[in-house]
């Protein structure tokens, strides 16, 4: 291990507050991660310093502020792979990123009857665009089931994908952690003439991503959950078809021309970007990335994968029966998000016992309703792991839920 | 900061744990409607046989989710059983002032008049445990959903 989690935890501010008297156990990187000091300043010091709108004036400070912008987008995208920074459109998180592909590629592209691959773990980010379109088009939605150990079951996959226009996957899913194989489905799709879009929200601050050698077309993140601010988030794709979709919005930035009888486009990526964009959110994206880059994506992952492997053994061996994991029992292929049904007490309850102890979880359906049928259950609580929580945080966990069992016992 | 306890009293836990008049009335005659919180998920249905002058004979319920939901959902349905659904409208009434305490102070306003106004002459009884739900905002939403779904209820036989 070459990290310095001492070290890494003091660059969060947040992580010193206490709630309720107790040191906050921030346990909800899946939901949103902290934001490191060098982030908050980045954005700070573009406000202070360097605030003008980006690619319209020609003054200094304009000048400034564009190449700032333009210097996160190219670090964002060489932080995933992308070779060309033209590819990634800014946009404001995955979900709108999933949506743009909707509206442009998506009406341009699918018809009545043609399919849509997903997954019943996906997240409503992922599905709702698609039911929309199926609403408004008439496109047919097929659904790769899950297996009883909380993976993709593949193996119905050709039959699944033949004939379709689009799979749509997450590379890991913000409920069970399962972290699914994307160069295996990319090649399935592929040989079936599918494209491929990846929802790479958890898998991108936690893992190291190559969207190259993933080898998809599509490829949506947000930045809040990558030490980002909020209000930034980026779509990569792959330039030949970002040249060929149609543009997303429409207003100023996407424009090349424009005369009373009809405009002409920008070039990618600003012909997604219409209006002023988040220019100090792009730049506090930047500034993650580079923060995430120095500490090491490898690392992150390694630790991480300790914390998980050691929430999974303490969780089990302290409650045994009493606690259901909904997600991959061991550590191997998953992320840090352990779902959980705890005693019999509804997660809301669970998540409000914690509180009193500091110790923040999520509580309810993760935003993955048809998930949630296919488990059977009406809510769980989630526990996930970034690179500054500590051992000490699992232990605080396992002591809260002790307590919570206590306080509904009586 | 409040302590659990405000929140988790004794009778709400009882009505958790043993919620009464649990179940299914076949519709029609029952009316039902379905209550869902989008930011939990939630759920609670209910089943209402209401008889020719106004008054509920009979009340089913059903649905998920977590301790003050359930609860609420329980304690409402003894509250309404036997009602006359002016009595059950006013005891909505009273019981969303009661939720209502925390938002209109947010907004600024004088809470405490319009709430003894609302919850004068009604007797609210066990129902007065849910009041330390005001002081967890995040779950009050939990604790209004049957109430909610009631109203849903009534006001759609009022226009049938």
């Amino acid at each position: 291990m070459s990290i310095d989690l001492a070290a890494i935890r003091s660059e969060f501010p947040l992580l010193k507050r206490q709630i309720n008297g107790k040191s906050l156990v921030y346990v909800d990187s899946a939901a949103t991660s902290q934001k490191p000091q060098s982030v908050l300043d980045a954005m700070n010091n573009y406000y202070t310093t360097q605030n003008a709108n980006v690619h319209r004036g020609v003054y200094t400070l304009a000048e400034e502020a564009t190449s700032a912008f333009e210097s996160a987008r190219a670090r964002t995208a060489k932080f995933i792979g992308a070779q060309d920074p033209h590819e990634l459109v800014f946009t404001r998180n995955a979900t709108e990123s999933i949506n743009l592909v909707a509206r442009t590629w998506g009406y341009q592209n699918l018809r009545d009857g043609d399919v849509v691959v997903l997954t019943e773990m996906e997240h409503h980010a992922n599905i709702v665009p698609w039911q929309m379109l199926s609403a408004e088009r008439g496109i047919v939605i097929r659904w790769i089931p899950i297996t009883s150990d909380y993976r993709l079951d593949l193996s119905d996959i050709d039959a699944l994908l033949d004939g379709a226009s689009l799979l749509a996957v997450t590379s890991m899913s913000n409920v069970l952690g399962t972290v699914n194989d994307i160069e295996k489905l990319v090649a399935a799709a592929r040989s079936a003439g599918a494209k491929v879009l990846v929802d790479a929200c958890q898998s991108i601050p936690h893992d190291p991503v190559d969207v190259v050698a993933w080898g998809a077309d599509f490829v949506a993140f947000s930045g809040h959950k990558m030490m980002g601010p909020t209000g930034i988030g980026a779509l990569w794709a792959r330039r030949e078809l970002l040249e060929e979709m149609p543009p997303f919005l429409g207003g100023g930035e996407m424009i090349r021309d424009v005369r009373k009888d009809g405009f002409t486009m920008n070039d990618v990526p600003w012909k997604f970007e219409a209006g002023t964009p988040a220019i100090a959110e792009a730049i506090g994206l930047g500034a993650a990335v580079d923060w995430l880059s120095a500490v090491g994506m490898e690392n992150i992952a390694e630790h991480e994968r300790a914390l998980t492997a050691y929430a999974l053994e303490r969780l089990s061996s302290a409650f045994g029966d009493e606690i259901t994991i909904y997600g991959p029992q061991t550590a191997e292929g998953r992320g840090s998000a352990v779902s959980f049904l705890f005693d019999e007490i509804h997660a809301h309850d669970i998540s409000q016992v914690l509180d009193e102890d500091g110790v923040c979880v999520r509580a309810g359906h993760h935003c993955a309703k048809p998930l949630m049928r296919v488990l059977g259950v009406p809510a769980t609580s989630r526990a996930s792991f970034a690179i500054y929580n500590t051992f000490e945080d699992v232990d605080a966990l396992v002591e809260a839920l002790h307590k919570a069992k206590t306080f509904f016992a009586r | 900061m409040p302590g659990l306890e405000d929140l988790y009293r004794e009778i709400i836990l009882d009505h958790y744990r043993s919620p009464r008049n649990r179940g299914e009335l076949p519709t029609p005659p029952a009316l039902s409607a379905e209550g869902f919180n989008p930011l939990c998920g939630d759920e609670v249905v209910l089943y209402l046989n209401v008889d020719a002058e106004g008054n509920v004979t009979d009340i089913k319920t059903g649905g998920q989710g977590c301790s003050i939901s359930q609860a609420s959902t329980s304690m409402m349905g003894a509250a309404v059983k036997g009602k006359s659904i002016a009595e059950a409208r006013q005891l909505i009434t009273a019981f969303k002032a009661l939720m209502s305490i925390h938002e209109s102070k947010l907004e600024g306003g004088d809470a405490t008049a319009a709430t003894e106004e609302a919850i004068a002459g009604v007797r609210l009884g066990d129902l007065e445990a849910l009041q330390g739900v005001v002081k967890f905002p995040v779950r009050i939403k939990c604790a209004t959903l049957a109430w909610n779904t009631l109203t849903q209820i009534l006001d759609e036989s009022d226009s049938a």
